[in-house]
């Protein structure tokens, strides 16, 4: 365990949820759940932000603005798809105006089923999140010295 | 007059005891929330993992002005745990703060604009009481040294009841309490985006965080001034003065710019002139 993954700070976005999953992502800040325990900090600014949480699908208003938080936040970072819409569009899919899964404008790396997805369940995807973000890091770091040492 | 040796201990040891404190903040809250809060070292781990990530920096110039914002703090604290004048103490923490609006002004964003906007407010209310407290201190000690203030041994809250209550009151602005956290939070959607502090990110953010630290330990030494002729007294008091500061952070919800204004001005400016007052007529009227 590193710094990073002791301090997790989240950035939740709603894409085109039903807001059943931002619900229970919220009810994760409760007392009940109370993932401040994890340090885990629910902030609202892209630029402070370590796991991008996204709720519901992708449609042709939001897809800009879903890449431009994603190219907000600061490396190392992950993204944590919250609820089936947010995995593969759900029940909406087949709409006229929805493209589908977050991971159709930006890479996602932990996928939580559910509709709505439980808080016990966001809370083991984010956990998840937290060794995917460690990995990153370690490449990151991997990736800096190659650079250092002239690129071989 | 000045101990170099206490200004060194200061920018060791504060950002140790600025981090336990904001740990022991956190952990006090979640209780009072029925949560059972981060761990005691939570603060630490924050700053350690802002150091590991990528700076995204949005003009060069940000970087020198947080930069100086960080020094400068360090400075006045420094000062005034080795017993400088009081006044210049305060000028400049004054000019740290200049220092991180004009950072927060530097990047062409407007929620960073509204973040500096209502840092100057926050700094035009509780900028008046902090000069009367440095005037009170002197009125009474009759000098503006704190290693004066220290060596006078006087119980300086009996004469500076007012002013110390008024203190108080820019307290909650200085540490970033509700109800006058305007300019930025400790709290998550508290303010629009991230008020002051949006445009910093990664070891920038850190940075700013560790001022934060130094800047609280120098607040809670400027208490310590008003119950220094006993220690024992003095440290009691710092706990329930904090204490009182997190309930009152926890029970408020906060209020507008003007509301801090005329509360900082009116309130927490009359009790201390008035407690000015009283004293200049004492010393009027009794004989030494």
């Amino acid at each position: 365990m590193t710094y990073l993954s002791r301090s997790p700070w989240i950035l939740h976005y709603d894409a085109s949820s039903c807001n059943g999953c931002d619900i229970e992502v919220l009810a994760c800040l409760s007392p009940l759940y109370d993932v401040e325990r994890f340090g885990i900090i629910n902030t609202g600014n892209p630029k402070h932000a370590d796991v991008l949480v996204i709720t519901g699908g992708i449609n042709e208003q939001n897809r800009e603005v879903v890449r431009n938080i994603y190219d907000q936040m600061p490396d190392p970072k992950v993204v944590v798809a919250v609820g089936i819409c947010a995995c593969t569009g759900g029940v909406f899919r087949e709409c006229y105006n929805v493209v589908g899964g977050i991971d159709c404008v930006i890479p996602v790396d932990v996928y939580v089923p559910g509709c709505a997805a439980r808080p016990e369940s966001i809370i083991d995807g984010i956990v998840r999140a937290l060794s995917v973000l460690e990995e990153k890091r370690a490449k990151g770091r991997d990736a800096t010295a190659t650079v250092a040492r002239g690129g071989e | 007059m000045i101990s170099p040796i206490n200004a060194l201990l200061f920018i060791i040891l504060a950002p140790f005891i600025g981090g336990l404190v904001a740990g022991m903040d956190r952990k006090v809250t979640a209780r009072m929330q029925g949560r059972i809060g981060p761990p005691l070292l939570q603060p630490f781990y924050d700053v350690g993992k802002l150091f590991q990530k990528e700076q995204i920096l949005v003009t060069p110039s940000q970087n020198f002005y947080i930069l100086s914002y960080l020094v400068f703090i360090v400075a006045s604290g420094a000062l005034f745990f080795a017993g400088g004048d009081l006044l210049l103490v305060i000028f400049a923490f004054t000019l740290a703060h200049i220092f991180l609006v004009l950072g927060a002004y530097a990047s062409y964003s407007p929620y960073s604009f509204i973040g500096a906007e209502r840092e100057l407010i926050q700094i035009i209310a509780y900028e008046p009481m902090i000069i009367l407290s440095a005037v009170g201190m002197h009125m009474v000690t009759r000098s503006f040294f704190v290693s004066d203030i220290m060596a006078a041994d006087l119980p300086l809250i009996f004469y500076l009841p007012g002013v110390f209550l008024g203190f108080l009151m820019v307290l909650t602005i200085k540490l970033r309490k509700s109800p006058f956290d305007l300019s930025t939070s400790h709290h998550a959607h508290q303010e629009i985006v991230k008020g002051v502090t949006t445009e910093f990110s990664g070891p920038m953010l850190g940075r700013v965080e560790i001022a934060h630290w130094y800047e609280n330990v120098f607040l809670l030494g400027f208490i310590y001034l008003f119950f220094a002729w006993n220690p024992l007294v003095a440290a009691i008091a710092l706990v329930i003065v904090y204490l009182l500061e997190i309930v009152v952070d926890n029970t408020f919800s906060r209020v507008t710019w003007q509301m801090t204004l005329k509360s900082s001005w009116i309130i927490a400016g009359m009790l201390g002139l008035v407690n000015l007052g009283i004293l200049y007529y004492l010393s009027a009227v009794v004989p030494k």
